[in-house]
């Protein structure tokens, strides 16, 4: 990271140092001046610590492509929700069954998203819908999912969730 | 009684119906995976929806904004939580159930243990 | 207009107990981690239905600092049933 121009490590500290604040600000709910300076001294105390982890130096220069993630993902989540409040019924309906209709496996599958954010909202994607769980993704982007039934790893395997994340992060499809 | 106060106690309900589903599900359910499925699945949409039935009964105030950073917040870290445990107990050595069919995970984690050591 | 939240409190500390039979008779002990963070997210919401309850809107921060720490501390549980130590 030092050895990285001078402009982007500001940048990213300048962007740190802003989300920090908005989040004091939001969060102590006191206006007055002691407060205010108080969260002054906390946040650029933190944002000089830690600039380099929450926003990359050389991820700045992509704001906007950030930004175009953020809009695209928008429809994303409301599809997961649907799926998840799917997921819970599912669940539901297989504790309350009294014979307990599980059948489980652990099945793989490879991926070829582009990034680390694509690869973990994947992960977390899979974690909350029907009856799938993710054990593990190793180097080659290669997913470990534990599936409660049958019918759960097929649909899984059929690929539609990943072509979703693959269109909101713009990898190959 | 206006709309936002049914609107809020459904909520209330539906939320702490789930926590009792998935908590009943973490005692019946045969080995440590199947449990993380009910509890993580069950977890997240009750707090999701118990905190939102908060959020309508409060109205639009600072506190609702800290609640709707916690729901945020706990929407993400549950799985992430949830991936973690299931990989560690897995290196643990917990296996899964005897009605498993299929286990591809083995080799990948018996490479993992190799380089551990 | 608070018995709603009372009963929605009641019905979580209700969970959680179901939870505690799990976390003392559980197995092994990633069973046990389960059951205990099952427990620490009932805790997190009846913290927030308390403020409410009793008109201290200071619980919703204690609920928020007890959801990071609930997280950290699930991590720390499974890096160490994964690897064996936690400072490697």
């Amino acid at each position: 990271m030092r050895s990285l121009n001078w402009n982007e490590n500001i940048a990213s500290f300048a962007l740190t140092f802003i989300i920090l604040f908005a989040l004091w600000a939001a969060l102590s709910t006191f206006f007055d001046i002691v407060h205010l300076s108080l969260g002054l001294i906390c946040s650029f105390l933190v944002a000089y610590v830690s600039y380099d982890l929450l926003i990359r130096p050389e991820g700045t220069k992509h704001v906007l492509a950030v930004i175009k993630t953020a809009v695209k993902s928008i429809p994303y989540s409301f599809w997961l929700l649907a799926q998840i409040i799917k997921a819970n019924v599912d669940v539901v309906m297989i504790i309350l069954n009294p014979r307990l209709p599980i059948s489980p496996e652990i099945v793989k599958f490879d991926s070829k998203l582009p990034n680390d954010v694509a690869l973990a909202t994947l992960a977390n994607s899979i974690t909350l819908t029907p009856g799938t769980l993710t054990l593990d993704i190793d180097e080659k982007k290669t997913y470990y999912v534990h599936c409660l039934a049958k019918r759960h790893g097929d649909s899984l395997l059929e690929g539609t969730m990943q072509s979703y994340v693959a269109r909101v992060f713009g990898g190959k499809e | 009684m206006s709309v936002l106060l049914i609107l809020s106690t459904i909520f209330l309900l539906a939320g702490s119906f789930f926590f009792i589903v998935g908590s009943i599900g973490l005692n019946r359910l045969p080995d440590v995976y199947t449990r993380l499925h009910a509890t993580t699945k069950c977890d997240t949409l009750g707090q999701a929806l118990v905190l939102l039935g908060v959020i309508f009964y409060d109205g639009a105030t600072f506190t609702s904004v800290k609640i709707l950073l916690i729901i945020v917040f706990v929407l993400v870290a549950n799985p992430t939580a949830a991936h973690a445990l299931a990989k560690g107990a897995y290196l643990h050595g917990v296996k899964p159930c005897d009605v498993t069919s299929l286990d591809m995970y083995k080799e990948e984690a018996k490479r993992i243990k190799r380089r551990l050591k | 207009m608070i018995e709603p939240f009372l009963l929605t409190a009641l019905l979580l500390v209700f969970a959680s107990v179901l939870c505690l039979y799990r976390t003392v008779k559980g197995p092994t002990a990633p069973d046990r981690i389960v059951a205990v963070n099952v427990i620490a997210t009932c805790t997190i919401v009846v913290h927030v239905l308390i403020a409410f309850i009793g008109n201290q809107p200071m619980f919703v921060d204690i609920a928020m600092t007890y959801a990071l720490l609930n997280f950290l501390v699930t991590l720390v549980a499974a890096r160490y049933l994964a690897t064996g130590s936690v400072f490697t």
